[in-house]
């Protein structure tokens, strides 16, 4: 079971022209193209929000806070599939606020938002929590503000949990199904991402270019994970100080 | 006053994205009343789809936990070549997209597949049937347990263990009274997170079962299944299940994490 | 329950743990394994326990080879510095490990985790988790555990070294105790000369992966065999060529020979002792130990000039080098 992704990647080679002719279908670079630039919005966004509800957990006290906490795992409990069905139901046709984004570019950013929420947050929480408030102490009794205390010390500490979270993110949101099967409706060319693609060939019994396909997303989770190691690597040696 | 900021940032982003979308779907269902809901939940496809969903559950969870231990202390315990290689290795399905999993397998045991032809000779049938649904479920659970035991395993150290040794525990001996009740809490915590994965599987599963209805469909190819025939009721109603069984994983998990995290 | 360690060496990579070491130790006495960190004290002490396998040499335990018995086999107690406690059991079971992993009778071991209990002075805490213990109970706990299979053996590895300077020294004394009443040969590690002086009645004196003496505390203490067993157990001075120890000073007004020039530094009294500390004109410190009459007669003031010679010196062969 466990060569499983080795063979993947042999499989893919069904002829090396047609591999490459199947890639640059225009089809199929569309759905890349989508598939990159969303997951790349999300991943940033992720960054941005995730820290600082890490922040908001870890530094602040209120009333509810467990709650808050319990529910960023949501997206890890949920299927995927529901999880798109909730979407559609607040965001789309019927939706009780008056948005709708269904079947369009902006319900992928949604969709890949929720799944993809917890990540960046857990990947900081714990960094931020062992952070030694003591390193703070001392920027501050050597004069430095509030801000350049957050940049200068607390930021270049926190940096590797939030640059393994966004790899994280980046990863699930690039290969991301089944939240998105349902509110994007799938349209060629325009809401259809490389996961659906290869689905799409796959039931078209185009194996070939569903491979190829499949084989582009295989680096680009091998690239990610790669990447991860290396963070991980770079961080142990910072903590050594 | 930036603190406040903060917590309404972060709280806006949470109801938005998580809390907001599943209350409305809550409401949704039981608007038209709990009749309609229980009408759809009692179609005997939808039941099968459950007890699916359930039996591939069942396989998945008690392999992996085992697969997660063993893996577990092979690489925190011991050293081998390749070793580097498997920690890599058991973080792949985090990073995989799950319809590349299938296609995968599909590649594999399909008719013109590396395994397909034995398969056929042997009148097994893998795909479009039950056998590689599970295998597609255990391949995508695979690093819950093993990801929740290593960390455990290295912080607890093999001191314990040591001391038992000098006792006369026998290895296995060792395993079962010191090394497992030791990690109990991370492979609850991470058998809780499997089956969260194993119920809500849909990609890999999509691909390798044909979506054949009322034969290969889990709960969640049945949702979909369910709202494109415009039974948006039935769909809704499958979802809630699923969604109440998630809530419920979430409370195990909220409850069961600080016990892990203080062993 | 003699133990033989013969020729024993290991490595660990590059770094040589121990070179070539011998010990006999005696049916059940108390020794100590003393040294400084690195010193390979605690390796030494792991291949006798089975918990590492040396690279050469030998160790028989009542006269049997046990070089490569598992630890399992060698029915050697060992008791860890931090603990090593069963978190998920309690202190009961703990104690009764060793007995249930031999299965012995349930009612055999109720009387033998009772009887253990009491010897520890841990009644009370029968029922309780080791994360309920203090660091002081949670050793005993330790010592009841290891001592219930009835090894033949004891072996401590820095047992009081977690634990704060009181309870450290009231352990001692409870161990000292212990081995009174229990006889079992126990050998114990620690970098404490204090500590080693004071519970055991042989020590082996170990620095950079050899032992460098072995004997009681008052052979090691009059006679020390190299500078560093000098400089180790008990406090030396260093004066030129020749070692002193600080009671083996006097101290005058005027010059004689054999006497150096010195500057009176500082002066302490405390209790019975005054202790001196005198600078040389070469710039090192050299403190004298002295009783409180004899300050009294002497009548010294910091900073006056005095004379110091050594009433008895030592002078060591220059050691073989342990690169």
């Amino acid at each position: 079971m466990l060569p499983i992704a080795a063979l993947v990647a042999a499989s893919g080679e069904d002829g090396w022209s047609g591999f490459w002719d199947a890639v640059s279908s225009p089809q199929a670079v569309a759905a890349l193209k989508l598939t990159l630039g969303a997951s790349l919005v999300v991943a940033v966004v992720n960054a941005v929000l995730g820290t600082i509800t890490a922040w908001v957990l870890v530094r602040d006290e209120f009333r509810g806070k467990a709650m808050m906490n319990a529910v960023i795992d949501l997206p890890f409990a949920l299927p995927t599939i529901v999880a798109g069905l909730t979407l559609l139901a607040l965001y789309g046709p019927r939706s009780p606020i008056g948005i709708d984004v269904a079947y369009t570019r902006a319900a992928i950013v949604l969709a890949l938002m929720f799944v993809t929420l917890p990540f960046v947050v857990r990947t900081v929480q714990p960094v931020l929590q062992e952070l030694d408030r003591e390193m703070e102490q001392a920027a501050k009794s050597l004069g430095a503000s509030e801000a350049k205390t957050f940049g200068r010390v607390i930021l270049p500490n926190i940096l590797p949990g939030i640059l393994s979270g966004v790899a994280l993110a980046f990863a699930k949101a690039v290969g991301e199904f089944g939240s998105l099967v349902i509110i994007t409706g799938n349209l060629p060319y325009k809401t259809e991402v490389s996961s659906v693609y290869i689905f799409g060939r796959i039931e078209s019994g185009d194996g070939t270019a569903a491979a190829a396909a499949a084989v582009v997303l295989l680096v680009i989770s091998f690239g990610v994970l790669l990447s991860i190691g290396v963070i991980r690597h770079v961080t142990v040696r910072h903590d050594r100080a | 006053m930036r603190r406040l900021a903060l917590r309404l940032v972060a709280i806006g982003y949470l109801l938005a994205i998580l809390v907001g979308p599943l209350a409305i779907v809550f409401w949704r269902t039981f608007e038209d009343g709990f009749g309609s809901a229980w009408e759809a939940l009692s179609d005997p496809d939808t039941v099968h789809a459950f007890e699916l969903t359930l039996i591939i559950t069942a396989i998945a969870v008690p392999v992996n936990t085992v697969f997660g231990i063993v893996c577990g202390l092979a690489i925190v315990r011991r050293s081998f070549p390749g070793k580097g290689l498997l920690n890599a290795f058991i973080d792949l399905p985090l990073a995989l997209s799950p319809v590349v999993v299938g296609l995968a397998l599909y590649l594999l045991y399909g008719r013109d597949g590396w395994f397909g032809g034995w398969l056929d000779r042997h009148d097994i049938q893998f795909l479009f049937a039950l056998p590689s649904m599970i295998v597609a479920t255990i391949f995508v659970s695979l690093p819950f347990v093993a990801r929740e035991v290593i960390p455990t395993l290295r912080e607890i150290g093999d001191e314990q263990e040591q001391a038992a040794h000098t006792l006369g525990a026998s290895g296995w001996q060792t395993f079962w009274r010191i090394t497992l009740p030791s990690i109990r809490w991370a492979v609850v915590y991470g058998v809780i997170l499997t089956t969260a994965r194993c119920l809500g599987e849909y990609g890999a599963v999509a691909v390798v079962s044909g979506r054949l209805q009322g034969q290969t469909e889990t709960a969640t190819l049945r949702v979909q299944e369910a709202y494109e025939s415009f039974d948006v009721a039935g769909a809704y109603a499958i979802s809630i299940v699923l969604a109440l069984i998630a809530v419920t994983v979430l409370v195990l998990m909220t409850v069961i994490r600080p016990r892990e995290e203080r062993a | 329950m003699s133990i033989h360690v013969l020729n024993v060496s290991k490595s660990f990579g590059t770094f040589t743990a121990l070179d070539d070491v011998s010990l006999e130790v005696e049916g059940g006495s108390l020794t100590a394994l003393l040294g400084p960190s690195g010193s390979g004290k605690s390796t030494l002490l792991r291949i006798i326990a089975g918990l590492e396998t040396p690279d050469s040499g030998e160790i028989r335990i009542s006269g049997e080879d046990a070089t490569t018995l598992e630890p399992q086999k060698r029915n050697v107690g060992f008791v860890f510095q931090h603990y090593a406690a069963f978190k998920h059991m309690t202190v009961r079971d703990n104690v009764a490990f060793g007995l249930k992993v031999r299965k012995r009778p349930k009612a055999e071991i109720r009387e033998r985790v009772d009887e253990l209990l009491r010897l520890v002075q841990l009644e009370a805490f029968g029922h309780r988790y080791p994360s309920q213990l203090s660091g002081g109970q949670r050793q005993r706990m330790a010592l009841a555990r290891a001592l219930a299979p009835e090894p033949r053996v004891l072996l401590l590895d820095e047992p009081f070294g977690a634990l704060d300077a009181r309870v450290r020294s009231e352990l001692r004394e409870w161990l000292r105790r212990l081995h009174e009443q229990v006889h079992v040969t126990t050998i114990f590690v620690t970098h404490d000369q204090a500590e080693a002086m004071d519970v055991a009645s042989q020590i082996a004196v170990m620095n950079h992966a050899r032992i460098e003496q072995v004997g009681t505390p008052t052979e090691l203490y009059d006679e020390p065999a190299t500078e560093f067993v000098m400089s180790f157990v008990g406090e030396a001075n260093r004066l030129g060529d020749g070692w002193v120890r600080p009671h083996e000073l006097e101290i005058a007004h005027e010059p004689s020979v054999d006497a150096v020039e010195a500057l009176v530094e500082r002066i302490t009294p405390y209790g019975f002792d005054a202790r001196i500390d005198l600078t040389l004109a070469d710039g090192r410190t050299v403190h004298v130990q002295m009783t409180r009459d004899r300050l009294d007669v002497l009548e010294l003031a910091r900073g006056e000039i005095v004379w110091v010679r050594p009433d008895r010196e030592r002078v060591f062969a220059a050691a073989p080098t342990a690169a």
